[in-house]
């Protein structure tokens, strides 16, 4: 890659370039935001948005958007408190139903997006609706608490001084890295979303790839139940409400075409890590967490603003 | 294509005039019997359903949504779609009540708010028209700062001591309750417009294929700005409709509004692709929602299973949606 006016310009640059800049700032506003325990500590709440971007990174590369990721994670976490506690199951083996049970719902999902080719957002939005109501139901609103203290290594533990879900994320965005960048499946994912048409004419398998990232998204976000539920040591049935608009953010953020056919885990990765900065850079100098949504919600704005005037039309 | 245009220049006999009725208007037909059918047989397990109480409750309690749908359907007709309404619809009903508590005078309390929603709309269109950002992302930024700087401004504190010619929702017209005529009326003047004004007619053409749109000489950018505007003033009265229905205003934005508008807009038959759809089915479809979440209540299902209900109702409804459309294509 050579360094020249074209590479400068480039979404991943400029994000990179602007968290250099807010780690700068942010690092000369408090004395304890540039430390090993607080970097560390604030990958700990990473994880979960993080994770579920980086499979929410093919659905939206592919063309397509996944807005029940918040419900999946509650309909998860609902699983493994009632698995465990009311059917008397061992906890792992209820661990396990639910993120299987997340990946049968990410499936529906992509079933009802193939076969009866409703629009991604359009089908999504109706099982938001759907599976958070199927964890009110089963929850009863109840929730679920006291879980063996080994649980908690998930969320809590650290492994060589790092949190274990830090593991978890980085070992997952290697993999997901990996899989879209360098494999007959990454280039099926992009030729999906950059056109289906032409896609489909070239003997791509565009509805098993759909079938596929859809899946892997709602493992993503039973998996993220996990980790949060061995965080905060409890289940409830509105656990990962809103979810959805922090991942989109994040991916969004990360230069990741809406209309599909381009973007990157390396980019999401930098949108994450900007976000979750800004967030705990902003309440390290006494901004309220509210006032902190509104400059993401600027940053977002103002991040493809600057990427499409200046990036050559972005996705133009 | 030119055989389908040869059989439309043929004139129709009288069951071809009735499919192509069913055709124009199928997804308002079906929201409408479904209506229908729900009240009746609701109403025959549970006579107290149809009982003038549960029936203000259900129309006009929900009547704002249906007016935010109107909007809605505009901006999804034109091809674009705005998660943020739910946070501007609390934001302007709080500036509707701070502004009425105050002791401004009621109209300020009601236009202010209104002229606020096409403002802050009208930015969100002219950056997706001229700085070509998706309308997901931009509303999706307005969705965070709107909730984000609600609740740091009131600290989610309730306005209460509102004073009684401040809110209109109360108030009946024809012992008819006032929601339910804004709804009414307003639907009806758009429905209209929409199908005989050039520019509800425009609004389709982009939608429907904006570079086509653009060569017929429509002015596609100016057009999403004015679409978002309008949708704005539905929010704003969306709002204030809201906002005067109880004594308090809550100043924190209603959980999943937007889910709820945008739903009713796609339910009423607005296709999420753009360039289709209608405001009566919109606001049919709202109705229909109230209507199907107040009969779970009196067919005593139990509260906790009331939302995966009303998700597998969605879900059943799309799927009938595409289901028929493919039928027709």
């Amino acid at each position: 890659m050579r360094l020249d006016a074209r590479t400068l310009l480039r979404h991943e640059t400029v994000l990179a370039a602007l968290v250099v800049v807010t780690f700068v700032v942010l690092a000369n506003q408090s004395d304890r935001f540039f430390t090993a325990a607080n970097l560390l500590n604030q990958g700990r709440f990473m994880a979960e948005v993080g994770l579920v971007a980086l499979t929410m990174t093919f659905v939206i590369v592919t063309g397509g958007i996944d807005l029940s990721v918040g419900s999946i994670l509650g309909f998860a976490a609902i699983l493994v408190g009632v698995l465990w506690k009311k059917a008397g199951l061992p906890l792992p083996v209820a661990m396990g139903l639910a993120v299987g049970a997340a990946g049968v719902a990410g499936l529906t999902n992509g079933l009802i997006i193939t076969r009866f080719k409703v629009p991604p957002l359009i089908a999504t939005l109706a099982t938001l609706a759907l599976f958070r109501g199927l964890a009110e139901g089963i929850s009863e609103s109840r929730s679920v608490r006291g879980y063996p203290e080994w649980f908690y290594t998930l969320g809590q533990g650290e492994a060589a001084g790092v949190p274990v879900q830090v593991w978890v994320l980085a070992g997952a965005a290697l993999v997901a890295a990996f899989v879209l960048e360098r494999t007959t499946f990454g280039r099926a994912t992009y030729v999906t979303g950059a056109s289906e048409t032409a896609a489909r004419f070239s003997g791509v398998a565009v509805d098993r790839t759909k079938l596929l990232v859809y899946t892997a998204s709602g493992l993503a976000a039973g998996l993220a139940a996990v980790i949060l539920v061995s965080r905060v040591s409890t289940t409830r049935s509105d656990m990962g409400t809103g979810l959805e608009l922090d991942v989109i953010t994040a991916v969004v953020l990360g230069g990741t075409s809406i209309f599909g056919g381009k973007g990157t885990i390396a980019g999401t990765l930098l949108g994450l890590v900007l976000i979750q900065a800004l967030r705990n850079g902003l309440a390290l100098a006494g901004v309220k967490g509210d006032g902190t949504i509104v400059v993401i919600g600027a940053v977002l704005i103002l991040t493809i603003l600057v990427s499409n005037l200046f990036g050559r039309g972005g996705d133009g | 294509m030119s055989e389908s245009s040869l059989a439309r220049a043929r004139p129709l006999r009288a069951p071809a005039r009735l499919a192509r009725a069913f055709e124009a208007y199928g997804q308002e037909l079906v929201v409408l019997g479904a209506l229908v059918v729900l009240m009746a047989v609701v109403g025959a397990v549970n006579p107290r359903y149809l009982s003038d109480t549960n029936l203000v409750s259900i129309f006009a309690g929900n009547a704002y949504i249906a007016v935010a749908a109107i909007g809605m359907s505009l901006v999804i007709i034109s091809g674009n779609i705005d998660v943020s309404v739910g946070s501007l619809i609390g934001v302007l009903g709080t500036i509707a009540g701070t502004l009425a508590v105050g002791g401004h005078s009621r109209w300020v309390a009601w236009l202010v708010p209104i002229a606020a929603g096409v403002a802050v709309n009208a930015v969100l269109g002219a950056l997706v028209a001229y700085a070509r950002i998706p309308s997901i992302v931009v509303t999706l930024g307005a969705m965070s700062i709107l909730r984000g700087g609600l609740i740091s401004a009131t600290s989610g504190a309730w306005i209460s001591d509102l004073p009684g010619d401040f809110l209109i929702a109360q108030k009946r017209f024809l012992g008819v309750p006032s929601p339910f005529w804004f709804a009414a009326v307003l639907t009806v003047i758009v429905a209209i417009w929409m199908r005989h004004g050039a520019f509800g007619r425009s609004i389709y053409a982009v939608g429907g294929n904006a570079d086509a749109a653009r060569a017929a000489g429509i002015r596609t950018k100016e057009t999403i700005v004015a679409v978002f505007a309008i949708h704005g003033f539905f929010a704003g009265v969306a709002a204030i409709l809201f906002c005067t229905q109880l004594q308090v205003i809550q100043s924190t934005v209603p959980p999943n509004l937007e889910l709820n508008v945008i739903t009713a807009s796609v339910i009423g038959g607005v296709s999420i692709l753009g360039g289709t759809g209608t405001v009566v089915g919109s606001t049919l479809a709202a109705l229909l929602f109230a209507a199907i979440a107040s009969a779970l209540i009196f067919l005593d299902i139990s509260a906790y299973w009331l939302r995966a209900v009303l998700g597998l109702m969605i879900l059943a409804t799309v799927l009938a949606d595409m289901a028929r459309r493919r039928r027709t294509i």
